[in-house]
């Protein structure tokens, strides 16, 4: 009887934990998908798309998180494929530095112009 | 006949222009003190003839007029009378009809409304849009001619995508240019008064109605295309940091900054050159943004299908504005001495010009945004994407302190504010509204790591912003626009923050439960309209005692064929649901989207809200 | 002499914006990645139309000096048009053209095959759109003209017309001198 019990117990448990796991996966696919352009769209990304493309590229990133993969893998993964267009977040490499930093720049050229008018009383 | 009516109405505007210009700097150079008839009557001539090239225009789509290639292109004999109308300026060639319209109906109020200034200022301003409307006028003419003829004369025109058939959609762009446009006598007295050298607090009065004007269209206008967005296109999103909306976003930050350094151009006589700055930046914004969306450079959803020989033509135009303006500015250009006086930390001043410096940040942030891919590809070959994510975390996260000098700044004394104005209770309130904040995050969950701080400035400003209501010392109209700003703000967080989506394939009969609610699908029925075939999907979302109805629609054209997807959205103060469905390739089975949006009326009512603020400015005068 | 420092500095900053976009107009404008990957992903392994056994794509390749790659399926119009021109590739060159079966019923891929004759040596299954994209495709009918040593020789996206038959000949030919 108690050995009965505790087979069922850890089935629940198992059962409880892959639901979540599958509902942590689904937000996971959701997650990247947004981030990710639908190719043959013009201006949607791969989440609102219900093309073929886009289907699949949702399968596809399902399979690779239940392989394993992280965000960032799926992410290369994809852009050896498609480039970095693909991706709408742009990264921070030797590419789109200047992106991220020329706003931050200009800021602080703002500030400076600023401090030089005001005179602290 | 009507097409040659609109096209030589367009040849004689041209000469029209080349006119005002030349006897505009005849009587520049000969001091005349009064300004002469002759200018006030080729302008209404002018203003006649564009008109009468406009609803031309209108005419050929309202009867059909398939000789003319423009109609043919964009219009369908089916298509309802109201649709016709507004097809004719949603094209191309129509919509740049539109722009010369605007530019010129301006122009003309511009010189009845500013007889209290000097001569000098009125002609200058008149040299200058006509220069801009020459400019207008070759492009339409000699690259985008809304009167071209195509024989044989086609039976059909080819216009007819049902997306564009929405009252939403129609009006979205005329309001949306009178705002753009508007920038463009902005420009213009900009320009005129740094030659005459008047930037003063006379010129401040009357072009700050100019400014409110324009910002006013120019925000309802976005509004519209976002609620056209939200409610047509079946994806739940109103904004996605598309190309063509940046571009629009771009002149409303400069605008923005703008009526706030006018007040202080009115008040205390300064940032003089800042303000001419500012003027040229906006309007040139507006141009570029016509460069940048017509040109083919940049790829977006909403983009006018266009060839980049008009593309370079603009582009020419573009800078040829752009090097006038230098020079001008630089030639003309003073250094007031007043201008040069330093202000205090704790002054309204300081916080207008901190205004200014975050709005000059969002701008760049925007700007660099959308024209980097461009860059990027040209210099090294290599294309990237830069999407919502790079926007919300660069403005998300400079919001922070933006918020919390908007709550601070606007009360600050003109000159000098007291150190203990930063007073107590405004620190009490910061302190509840970060309890209110984070207890509502870890109530509600989000991973969205700004949560927590955005929510709790955004509540800092709200309760400042009503606070302000009960004392008397400062305009309506600035404290109205402040409050619907904290509004907007607070709305959109609330919305971006705490939204929920569900995506499943279901079949009629099927159940879910998502977030304490069941989703029924129950039915669907198809019904033949008379140029669609419409499937009608029927759901019941029940949580606890409400029952919420819900029909979202596919509808499928036949001509041409598309397939449109109509989300259906039952809106409460509290929330929208939304619900929208598809047809996929597994039979009898159905992808169901259902997102639930908290505060998404709210909005839509804090634009209204900002936007009466300034309606209220202006009729304060 | 600073402000003159200042004007200049706008002018050249100006021409240079300008003629950046100038060139950019000149770009294509089009959303399709021409050529990203380099080499095909071979170690994929599909099951075959025919007998649902499972075939290693690196085998088939390594098999011949140039195969043909061709994603198509029984739903999709172009495919139709195309499919001549796949026979002919097939008589005329002796080249090992390999289909990839897209989203399809296994009946209706058949019969596809036996009124319009087939082409392929080897038909393989992608059920769920996945491999397609492993292989780096965006939609279909897509073909991939493949060396013996997986190296793409040329993509093309959208059916094959006269234009690109003749570009496949013309390329294999280069390849073998």
């Amino acid at each position: 009887m108690k050995q009965i019990k505790l087979i069922l117990y850890i089935f629940g448990f198992t059962i409880i934990f892959l639901n979540s796991l599958k509902a942590e996966n689904s937000e996971m696919v959701e997650k990247i998908s947004k981030n990710l352009r639908c190719l043959i769209c013009q201006g949607q990304s791969v989440y609102d798309s219900q093309s073929d493309f886009a289907l699949s590229m949702k399968i596809l990133i399902y399979k690779k998180i239940d392989e394993g993969k992280n965000e960032t893998e799926i992410y290369e993964f994809l852009k050896n494929k498609y480039g970095d267009w693909i991706v709408y977040d742009p990264e921070i490499n030797k590419n789109t530095i200047l992106l991220w930093v020329i706003p931050l720049i200009l800021f602080i050229f703002g500030g400076i112009l600023i401090m030089k008018k005001v005179s602290i009383r | 006949m009507i097409n040659q009516i609109g096209n030589y109405s367009l040849y004689i505007s041209l000469i029209a222009s080349f006119y005002l210009i030349f006897q505009s700097s005849i009587l520049i150079r000969n001091n005349f003190k009064y300004l002469d008839s002759k200018i006030f009557s080729v302008l209404s001539i002018q203003l006649l003839m564009v008109l009468i090239s406009f609803f031309s225009l209108i005419f050929g789509f309202v009867n059909s007029d398939f000789s003319n290639e423009t109609v043919y292109n964009n219009s369908h004999s089916t298509k309802p009378l109201f649709y016709k109308i507004s097809g004719s300026w949603g094209n191309h060639e129509g919509s740049l009809l539109l722009w010369l319209l605007v530019l010129v109906i301006f122009l003309f109020i511009f010189l009845i409304n500013s007889k209290k200034l000097s001569t000098k200022y009125r002609l200058l301003t008149v040299m200058f849009q006509e220069i801009i409307i020459i400019g207008f006028l070759f492009f339409i003419l000699f690259t985008s001619n809304p009167f071209s003829s195509i024989f044989p004369i086609p039976k059909e025109g080819m216009g007819l995508n049902p997306i564009l058939q929405d009252p939403a959609l129609a009006i979205h762009p005329p309001i949306l240019y009178f705002g753009y446009v508007g920038t463009s006598i902005i420009f213009s007295s900009s320009l005129s008064a740094l030659v005459c050298g008047s930037i003063n607090k006379i010129w401040a009065e009357h072009i700050k109605n100019w400014i409110i004007i324009s910002w006013v269209l120019l925000s309802i206008g976005i509004m519209l295309g976002s609620i056209w967005a939200y409610y047509e296109l079946g994806w739940g999103g109103f904004w996605f940091w598309d190309p063509v909306e940046n571009v629009s976003l771009m002149p409303w930050f400069c605008l923005t900054a703008l009526l706030h350094s006018v007040i202080v151009l009115e008040k205390r006589n300064l940032f003089h050159s800042w303000i001419i700055i500012l003027s040229i930046t906006t309007f040139l914004l507006s141009m570029s943004g016509t460069f940048l969306v017509r040109s083919g450079i940049l790829n977006s959803i909403h983009t006018f299908a266009n060839d980049p020989s008009r593309g370079v033509f603009i582009l020419c135009f573009l800078f040829f504005l752009i090097l006038l303006a230098l020079f001008i500015f630089f030639i003309f250009h003073k250094k007031n001495s007043t201008s040069s006086s330093n202000f205090y930390l704790l002054s309204r001043e300081t916080s207008i010009l901190v205004n200014n410096w975050f709005m000059m940040f969002f701008l760049s942030v925007v700007l660099i945004g959308t024209i980097y891919p461009i860059f990027l590809e040209v210099i090294n070959g290599s294309k990237i994407s830069i999407g919502p994510p790079f926007y919300q975390k660069l403005i998300g996260l400079f919001l922070i302190p933006f918020l919390l000098f908007m709550a601070i700044g606007p009360n600050l004394k003109w000159i000098k504010s007291n150190f203990n104005k930063i007073n107590l209770n405004q620190l009490v309130i910061l302190i509840i509204s970060l309890l209110i904040s984070y207890l509502l995050v870890r109530f509600y969950g989000s991973t969205f790591v700004l949560a927590i701080p955005l929510f709790a400035l955004g509540f800092f400003l709200f309760i400042l912003t009503i606070k302000d209501f009960f004392f008397k010392d400062s305009k309506l109209s600035k404290k109205i626009s402040h409050f619907g700003f904290s509004l907007f703000i607070l709305s959109i967080l609330f919305n971006g923050v705490f939204s929920k989506e569900f995506s499943s394939n279901m079949k009629v009969g099927d159940e879910r439960v998502f977030m304490n609610k069941i989703i029924k699908f129950e039915n669907i029925k198809i019904i033949e309209k008379s140029n669609y075939k419409s499937l009608l999907a029927e759901f019941i979302i029940i949580d606890n005692q409400d029952i919420i109805n819900l029909k979202p629609e596919v509808r499928i054209y036949n001509q041409p064929k598309t397939l449109t997807s109509e989300a259906d959205i039952a809106s409460t103060i509290y929330s929208d649901n939304f619900l929208v469905f598809n047809v996929i390739k597994d039979d009898g089975y159905y992808n169901v989207r259902y997102q639930y949006k908290p505060l998404m009326m709210w909005i839509w009512f804090s634009i209204i809200l900002i936007s009466t603020g300034g309606i209220l400015g202006y009729l304060k005068k | 002499m600073i402000k003159n420092l200042k004007f200049i500095i706008f002018i050249i900053l100006s021409f240079f914006i300008f003629f950046i976009f100038l060139k950019g107009l000149d770009k294509p404008n089009n959303y399709l990645p021409e050529k990203t990957l380099n080499k095909i992903e071979t170690s994929l392994v599909f099951k075959s139309l025919n007998n649902q056994e499972e075939i290693l794509l690196e085998e088939l390749i390594n098999n011949s000096n140039f195969s043909i790659i061709n994603i198509w399926a029984s739903w999709c119009v172009p495919c139709r048009e195309e499919h001549a021109y796949l026979l002919r590739l097939k008589n005329l060159n002796k080249i090992n053209i390999i289909g990839v079966n897209y989203k399809d019923k296994r009946s209706n891929a058949l019969k596809f095959l036996s009124d319009l004759k087939n082409p392929y040596s080897k038909v393989l299954i992608d059920k769920d759109g996945t491999k397609s994209i492993e292989l780096g495709a965006i939609g279909i009918p897509e073909t991939y003209l493949v060396n013996k040593n997986k190296v793409i020789l040329k993509k093309y996206i959208g059916p094959l017309d006269n234009l690109k038959f003749r570009e496949i000949i013309e390329l294999i030919k280069n390849e073998t001198n």
